[in-house]
């Protein structure tokens, strides 16, 4: 069954896979990671707030996107984002976007939806007493959430989010569509140039395999170091 | 099979995204390219096409999930390890690279005479996208029973022991109903999950929903009337799940939890 693979095309493509197709895939991750925790942190003080339409509008935002498959969110932004960026800079014609720029924008905003529910539930686990000393010490909300509830609730959640992150890792194969070269789009790329559609599949799917794996063993060790004795 | 690709790879040319855009809302009214019907009959087969993929894979999903999820909390060492390695497999591959893995890489690895009744099956994008995604998903769906199962208090198993049941009739007639009730909102979302997943198979040459919207974009070049009609019917569909769950757990509610009153 192995008898007529051709292994080599894995080694001939190794530096295009990796340092052109793996690149592009951790900078998309890592910085759609950031990206959408801050989004997604901000949208989660906005629910969380008490001011009714802050909130009504943060959770019509959240409930929106999180019932929308993702392709569909990339295509739109895909078309959208040239759009957009003609309105806020007032150009004449849609700006120019880059296939980069496009999806990582998209992942933003798509994964801060997630992103706001793990922080939100991590916000909502920290006791009133926090918060409630913080403000008779004479510290601001603003101080309060930087200083006190934030770090906290960053502290208890960050195995969850770690694990959304993992998924975002995988989920950043769906630029695809786009046909981006990410390390699936290299690979595909490969494959069809050079018919090796089997080796480079199995290939791909085994560095995904790998990657998540050791990511997911990473976290499980984290969760048993970080936790907090009460 | 080369033929499945093509619509995804073929690249988004530059120039149509660059000019001024026309709104045009009676688009969807007007004959679509193909002698079908309108725009509008092209999104709805897509709708339907989406719903008939999604239920045949929440039907695997939960199939193969109840299995593994039960061997994942059997006393046996064995059958917890095997659970553990099928969970393990499914969810640290992206769902793009599995169906890739059935689609292309399955019929080139089998016999011959098995690999040409592949490719040649009608329908096959269909039922690679149920299959794939039920796969994936069965491994959600028992991540989330074993945590079902595992909510359950020890005294459920014991008594059911006590009284004579097998590990097989404890399983069916305790653990199960009880656990099943109790991980019914958690699997609502993993039902919506499978809903959304379905558009991934766009890449094996399925045309759903988002591939209709996508060749509606194409072929009229109205891209924005064409996402947001599958934009609101993917709100429908989850607005329909959602509201048929909520009555399911209401009637089902087990008496004496806080759900059941």
């Amino acid at each position: 069954m192995f008898s007529n693979f051709d292994f080599d095309v894995i080694r001939r493509s190794f530096a295009y896979l990796f340092l052109d197709g793996m690149t592009f895939t951790l900078t998309l991750t890592g910085l759609s990671a950031v990206g959408g925790l801050v989004f997604g942190t901000l949208i989660a003080l906005m629910r969380l707030s008490g001011l009714t339409l802050l909130g009504r509008i943060a959770g019509v935002y959240v409930d929106f996107m999180r019932s929308l498959p993702l392709v569909l969110v990339i295509f739109w932004f895909y078309f959208l984002v040239p759009y957009i960026g003609q309105w806020l800079t007032g150009a004449a014609r849609p700006i120019h976007v880059g296939a980069f720029a496009s999806s990582l924008i998209t992942f933003i905003l798509f994964e801060a939806a997630y992103f706001s529910e793990i922080m939100r539930a991590g916000i909502q686990s920290i006791s009133k007493g926090q918060p409630a000393a913080s403000y008779a010490l004479g510290l601001t909300y603003s101080q309060t959430m930087r200083y006190v509830v934030l770090p906290q609730a960053f502290r208890n959640m960050l195995p969850i989010l770690l694990t959304q992150t993992i998924v975002l890792f995988q989920d950043t194969s769906l630029v695809y569509v786009l046909s981006i070269p990410d390390f699936l789009g290299a690979a595909s790329k490969v494959a069809q140039r050079d018919g090796r559609l089997v080796e480079m599949y199995l290939f791909a799917a085994l560095v995904y395999f790998t990657m998540s794996c050791a990511a997911s063993f990473g976290v499980r060790r984290l969760q048993a170091r970080i936790a907090i004795v009460r | 099979m080369a033929f499945a690709l093509h619509g995804c790879l073929r690249h988004i040319s530059g120039s149509e995204r660059f000019v001024n855009y026309h709104w045009n809302w009676h688009i969807f009214l007007e004959p679509a390219p193909g002698g079908t019907g309108t725009y509008l009959d092209m999104l709805l087969s897509g709708l339907a096409l989406t719903i008939e993929t999604s239920l045949l894979a929440w039907i695997i999903a939960l199939v193969f999930g109840s299995i593994v999820g039960v061997m994942r909390t059997l006393p046996s060492k064995t059958a917890s390890w095997i659970g553990f390695g099928y969970v393990e497999f499914f969810r640290n591959m992206p769902l793009l690279v599995q169906l890739f893995l059935w689609f292309f890489v399955l019929p080139e690895l089998v016999p011959r005479s098995v690999g040409l009744w592949l490719k040649q099956m009608p329908h096959a994008p269909f039922y690679t996208a149920a299959i794939g995604i039920g796969l994936f998903m069965s491994a959600r769906v028992a991540e989330q029973l074993r945590a079902g199962i595992g909510s359950l208090p020890r005294g459920q198993k014991m008594a059911a022991t006590a009284l004579g049941l097998t590990t097989a009739q404890a399983y069916v007639y305790i653990l199960l109903p009880i656990a099943f009730r109790i991980i019914l909102p958690p699997l609502t979302s993993e039902f919506l999950n499978t809903i959304k997943n379905t558009a991934v198979a766009i890449t094996i040459g399925l045309v759903e929903l988002t591939g209709e919207a996508r060749a509606m974009q194409e072929f009229s070049f109205q891209v924005f009337e064409a996402f947001t009609a599958a934009t609101l019917m993917y709100l429908a569909i989850n607005v329909v799940v959602v509201v048929a769950m909520r009555l399911l757990e209401r009637s089902v509610a087990i008496p004496g939890t806080i759900a059941g009153k």
